[in-house]
């Protein structure tokens, strides 16, 4: 099923590789969402190497589970996944940024193979996933559609809207992941337009709701189990406590902002750190 | 100067005498001109017939699936209408959704809700990705007197803008009708806008057929040449038997596909000289068809004399359509007010 699962690296290992991709991407511009990638890269290397049903060389195979970018700005992480994936080709990483590049620095589905919306203009994801979801049903497929958004996303209306409907249409083939790293354009999310208590509203919201700590490997594999396999007809969210610049820990300390700032000097001295603790 | 009619609110009115009371033309407005045939729902009967050979079409609503006529749809194909809730923008993201999953959705609201509310999931969901979503929508321009909340005097500007984007004005019953399985057949979105309840027919009168992305000549005379969409282009037929009796002949040229507009048969038409130019649309005079026209003769010097009857630049008055009709311009008699004294006659 998972093109993974018969591979012997680790997730853990995975999780690294696609961290390091991100780093080396964020090197090759001297700028980027390393931030955040480096926060979601445990979330992304149980997606595409523990969950997702995929054809690696076959992007928009009928049967695989479709997975949203809501977050545009997230692209490197889905890059780094995608590149780990061999979705792309290696070599691709270094034209990260760069004009006729495939990875533009936003998110765009007529870009990129396995990119399957344009995101950036945020509270888009979760609509389409609804809509997509529908389809499926209609078309008797078994496929999952996976949306990743991130905290900020739950500010606009549009989400809300949404979320009452993947629970009206009991689309228990959606299931919705919120990168909570509390962090978005202006500074801290819960001080900008707060959402809190989260899970008890997509619980009231008619969600089959889990919040764990999205850096935490295991947690997040029996949380992307639960969701698949919960019995009741209704949509699924995994709300993940993420930490930004998570892995590097000069940049976890560095007063987190939602576009981090790294140093021209720096980004040799990222990758030595992430070299440093490599798992096995 | 202001067409507007609106006096302070802190004066008081009299009633006026019952018999002399104007009712607001809501949400169920005819445009229908007394003697003329009409057709129930043409929309939803149409889309309804289509979805019979085409299994891929779904309906969609933002809860006003009876006020767009989807209601018929809903009743033929329950399977495959989906009612999604006063949300538009969930709506139209799941439009989206739908279409990538191999389906042609048509997602019903008014015209206002999905212009101005919705603009940019309709732009980035549907538009930017080219997916084949049709956007139908009613009360468009001025087909209520409920007051510009309902109004969307703007929709074609609005819509004119987005990249990748058809727009569709038919004109009435079996213009209405003929669009929908073109607009379907269209690998890309498309904006159309709608008449529904009971709508007028007229143009089986005519030797005329709907084809995507044409203009036809509906009418032929040698004084003037009206360039028309939607129920503009009834009022036109109108405004041209009119003044036929007045020995004034007047070519009618029907333009139901704003964008892309048929440049080479308006350029053809507007070429022949001599003629009064007048373009006709049930909408502001920014940025919809009057402009289209006026950007494309500009663009190849072609320079008839051109005139415009449009709605101002303005949010309109609440009230009675006809009231509301000859008062912003665009009724029959305020039309051939306007071309007669263009023509000094």
């Amino acid at each position: 099923m998972n093109p993974s699962s018969e591979t012997p690296i680790s997730l853990a290992r995975r999780a690294w590789n696609i961290r390091y991709k991100s780093v080396q991407m964020g090197a090759v511009q001297g700028q980027g969402y390393v931030g955040q990638a480096l926060g979601i890269s445990d979330v992304l290397a149980v997606s595409y190497f523990h969950s997702l049903c995929y054809r690696a060389n076959e992007p928009e195979w009928e049967g695989r589970d479709r997975f949203l970018l809501s977050i545009g700005h997230y692209a490197i992480a889905l890059y780094a996944a995608l590149l780990e994936a061999d979705i792309l080709p290696e070599y691709e990483l270094e034209t990260y940024g760069t004009d006729n590049s495939r990875l533009p620095m936003s998110g765009m589905a007529s870009y990129t193979p396995g990119m399957e919306i344009t995101g950036g203009s945020l509270g888009h994801g979760l609509g389409i996933a609804v809509g997509m979801a529908l389809g499926l049903k209609a078309k008797k497929s078994d496929s999952f559609v996976y949306n990743l958004m991130s905290d900020g996303e739950l500010g606009e209306g549009s989400t809300w809207e949404a979320a009452m409907s993947g629970a009206h249409h009991k689309l228990d083939n959606l299931i919705c992941i919120v990168d909570f790293n509390d962090q978005q354009a202006d500074g801290k999310s819960t001080e900008t337009l707060s959402s809190e208590p989260l899970d008890q509203k997509w619980d009231a919201f008619g969600w089959y709701t889990q919040r764990i700590d999205g850096n935490d490997l295991d947690a997040v594999i029996e949380a992307f189990d639960n969701a698949r396999n919960h019995e009741k007809p209704v949509p699924r969210v995994i709300i993940c406590n993420t930490k930004m610049c998570k892995g590097i820990p000069f940049l976890e300390e560095r007063e987190i902002t939602h576009f981090v700032r790294v140093e021209a000097d720096e980004w040799d001295k990222a990758l030595q750190v992430l070299e440093e603790g490599k798992p096995a | 100067m202001s067409m507007s009619r609106r006096l302070s609110k802190w004066e008081p009115r009299k009633p006026v005498p019952a018999e002399e009371r104007q009712l607001t033309s809501a949400m169920i407005a005819s445009l229908a001109a007394e003697g003329l045939p009409t057709v129930s729902a043409p929309f939803g009967h149409a889309l309804a017939e289509l979805a019979e050979t085409q299994e891929n079409i779904v309906g969609l609503t933002a809860d006003l699936a009876k006020y767009t006529d989807l209601h018929v749809f809903a009743q033929k194909h329950p399977e495959r209408f989906y009612q999604m809730g006063m949300a538009e923008q969930l709506m139209f993201s799941a439009a989206a959704g739908m279409a990538k999953e191999g389906f042609v959705p048509f997602a019903t609201t008014y015209a206002v809700f999905a212009s101005r509310r919705a603009y940019d999931f309709i732009c980035m969901a549907i538009a930017e990705d080219n997916l084949p979503v049709k956007i139908v929508c009613g009360l468009p321009g001025l087909t209520t007197g409920y007051g510009p909340s309902h109004q969307a005097t703007e929709d074609v500007a609005i819509f004119r803008g987005m990249p990748n984007m058809t727009i569709v004005d038919p004109c009435d019953a079996l213009d209405t009708a003929q669009a929908v399985p073109a607009i379907a057949a269209h690998d890309g979105p498309v904006y159309m806008r709608l008449l529904r309840g009971k709508v007028p027919s007229v143009l089986q009168d005519y030797d005329y057929k709907f084809e995507l992305g044409k203009a036809k000549v509906l009418t032929e005379g040698n004084d003037v040449l009206i360039i028309s969409s939607g129920f503009m282009t009834m009022r036109a037929l109108e405004v041209a038997t009119t003044l036929k009796a007045d020995n004034i002949g007047v070519s009618v040229l029907h333009a139901p596909t704003i964008k892309p507009l048929d440049t080479e048969t308006i350029l053809r038409e507007c070429a022949k000289s001599g003629r009064l130019v007048v373009v006709a649309e049930n909408h502001t005079e920014i940025g919809g068809l009057g402009e289209a026209v006026a950007m494309t003769l500009m663009k190849n010097q072609v320079f008839p004399e051109m005139k415009h009857v449009a709605l101002p630049d303005e949010f309109l008055d609440a009230g009675a359509l006809p009231v509301l009709h000859d008062q912003y311009g665009i009724s029959v008699s305020a039309m051939l007010t306007k071309i007669k004294m263009w023509l000094n006659k």
